[in-house]
């Protein structure tokens, strides 16, 4: 369930990249940043948050418990 | 020429970095050690270096010409787009393709695919289009620096002095330091970069009266149009969400993935990876905006009206002639300008310092292409078996010096601006190239056939676009020209900037015939030995 959470949540921020909303508006926010790129400003900070996400719910510790054995076995002795 | 002397104090000091990096290495003559540091990188140097090798002549002064061209689409185009794919591709191929360097002692890309699907020409193959898409990037590194010391110093320095001055620096630390050296200096220079790029933006924003006055200017003109995207297709701007799969595929990237001590490390990086690119990446697109609102620098003005006439009189014209407009009308050096204009000499010498530290990121081009000449072709063919590990590492110098070499001959005389080089060829390369990654890393039915297939497409698809472009003209700003069309629907064009396919741009198709070749060829293609599949995926059932 957490791993199709995860997978929904990049797929909408990868639509979400896509504004059409907001393509012909030249509105400055707080009177010089352009919505456009202010929105994707913000597409950027929300980019950073999911890759938390992935980080925290999804790290692959597997391979790295993987390599520790393989080391481990070829630490002992034959 | 204050700020000039100050870029070369900075230049003196990476210098002295990769050389104090050759002297603190354990093990001089280890080939693991040379190229790839011993895999012993820490968080802090790992996620600087790592960040600071992806962001190029092309990230700082690409942008702002682009920008200053095409308005604020540049951030979405490329920026915030690789803020997602760049972290994700990291987090899911980057820590697998480190844990199995770990585990297996790879040092390249090659060298997994080669054992990976137990083949050996085909991994050359791979190489060779590797190799040859990655120098353009390299060339972008000395025209980029080529260009910033020209106008840093205000024409003193000639373009083709400053770019051999930036390849004699950054090929002499990659020859001493190698990847310790490397990893070094890239991250001296983005910290450097963040820091200083916060005070560009200060510091000009105060100089043209203040950006709120420079946006309502902006907005109220005929220009305003760089404040929307109404110029840019809805399927352009889509199209530019498959560039950044290249990252993960640059053998550089892939490279120094290779490099971290823990994999925990990666954990920094995917996460600021998307900060770091807004940090960069918007005070430069805002800058490259912004300068279509400043009045006093007569280079900017010439800009603008040779853009204008482009826009008016280019249908009529001969191509040479829109051609030669077209570069007056580039805008790589405008962040140079307003520096110039706005900043005090020895801020813009410092400022100079910071755009420079960005645009010699090809040192790690430079060594990656070292590393894959020694470990693809002189290694796998015997060379180190025959003459030893020394040799192996000096024959890395060596062709260190060969390709900088070349790329500063070919610098000198590429027209294109920075911005169409890098994606044009490149770029849409390498995306090309990701499906070499997914298979070998995701899906145990891909096979060496299915990679072949993969690196003949990417080959032939870069050289078909780049044959297209060269014989077909680019049409004036506006409508483009439909070379051939199906029912009624567009399906190849010549568009100002490029070419279109079914509107999209050239890396759509690229990827998607990649993805797809990978998998039919495979499936009708023998596997891989089941030991070999076990390696990768555990147990032995397909």
């Amino acid at each position: 369930m957490k791993s199709i959470l995860l997978v929904v949540a990049v797929a909408a921020l990868y639509i979400l990249h896509q504004d059409i909303w907001f393509w012909r508006s030249s509105h400055l926010v707080l009177g010089f940043i352009p919505i456009g790129l202010f929105y994707h400003g913000l597409f950027s900070v929300a980019a950073s948050l999911l890759m938390w996400l992935l980080v925290t719910f999804a790290w692959p510790s597997h391979l790295e418990r993987e390599i520790e054995e393989t080391k481990r076995r070829e630490d002992e002795p034959a | 020429m204050i700020p000039a002397i100050v870029v070369f104090l900075y230049l003196a000091t990476v210098l002295y970095i990769g050389i104090f990096a050759f002297r603190r290495s354990t093990g001089r003559e280890k080939a693991e050690d040379y190229f790839l540091a011993s895999r012993s990188l820490g968080p802090f140097v790992f996620l600087f270096s790592l960040f600071g090798t992806n962001m190029t002549a092309f990230a700082i002064l690409g942008s702002s010409g682009h920008a200053f061209s095409n308005g604020i689409v540049t951030f979405g185009l490329m920026a915030s787009s690789s803020g997602l794919v760049i972290p994700l591709t990291i987090f899911l191929i980057g820590t697998r393709v480190w844990a199995l360097g770990k585990k297996y002692g790879f040092m390249t890309p090659v060298q997994m695919f080669r054992d990976r699907w137990e083949c050996s020409h085909i991994g050359t193959a791979i190489f060779v289009v590797q190799a040859v898409l990655l120098v353009p990037y390299i060339i972008i590194g000395i025209m980029g620096g080529g260009t910033t010391l020209y106008a840093i110093s205000n024409g003193t320095v000639p373009f083709w002095f400053g770019g051999a001055i930036v390849a004699l620096v950054v090929m002499s630390y990659v020859f001493f330091g190698g990847m310790r050296g490397t990893a070094w200096v890239n991250t001296f220079q983005t910290v450097l970069f963040l820091c200083f790029g916060v005070m560009a933006i200060i510091v000009i924003g105060y100089g043209m009266g203040g950006f709120q006055t420079a946006a309502q200017g902006l907005k109220n003109s005929p220009l305003s149009w760089l404040l929307t995207r109404e110029r840019i297709s809805p399927y352009y701007f889509f199209s530019y969400t498959f560039i950044p799969l290249s990252a993960i595929a640059f053998p550089h990237i892939l490279i120094f993935c290779l490099t971290a001590k823990k994999m925990n490390q990666f954990k920094k990086t995917v996460i600021f990876y998307p900060l770091c690119i807004l940090g960069i990446w918007l005070p430069c697109v805002f800058l490259g905006v912004m300068a279509n609102r400043v009045s006093d620098i007569p280079e900017i003005r010439q800009k603008q009206e040779a853009r204008r006439v482009l826009a008016t009189q280019g249908r009529t014209m001969e191509p040479e002639k829109r051609d030669e407009l077209r570069e007056q009308s580039g805008g790589d050096d405008v962040i140079m300008l307003l520096l110039h204009r706005y900043a005090p000499l020895w801020l813009a010498g410092l400022l100079g310092a910071g755009i420079m530290a960005a645009v010699m990121a090809s040192d790690s081009q430079i060594l990656a292409l070292s590393t894959m000449f020694t470990e693809d072709v002189f290694a796998f063919y015997g060379g180190k078996r025959r003459f030893g590990e020394a040799v192996q590492v000096q024959t890395g110098r060596l062709f260190i010096i060969l390709i900088t070499l070349f790329a500063y001959a070919v610098a000198l005389r590429a027209p294109e601006t920075i911005f169409e080089l890098a994606i044009q060829y490149a770029f849409s390369g390498y995306a090309a190239l990701s499906p070499l990654l997914i298979g070998a890393l995701f899906w145990k039915g891909s096979t060496k056939w299915g990679a072949l297939a993969v690196t003949v497409w990417t080959a032939f698809a870069v050289v078909a676009v780049a044959v297209f472009q060269a014989v077909v003209p680019a049409p004036a700003p506006g409508p483009a020209t439909v070379i051939w069309s199906l029912g009624g629907t567009e399906v190849l064009s010549r568009t100002p900037g490029g070419t279109a396919v079914f509107g999209f741009m050239p890396v759509v198709p690229m990827v998607l015939v990649s993805a797809l070749l990978m998998f039919v060829v495979s499936m009708v293609t023998q596997k891989p030995a089941r030991s070999t599949l076990a390696k990768y995926f555990g147990g032995g059932n397909q």
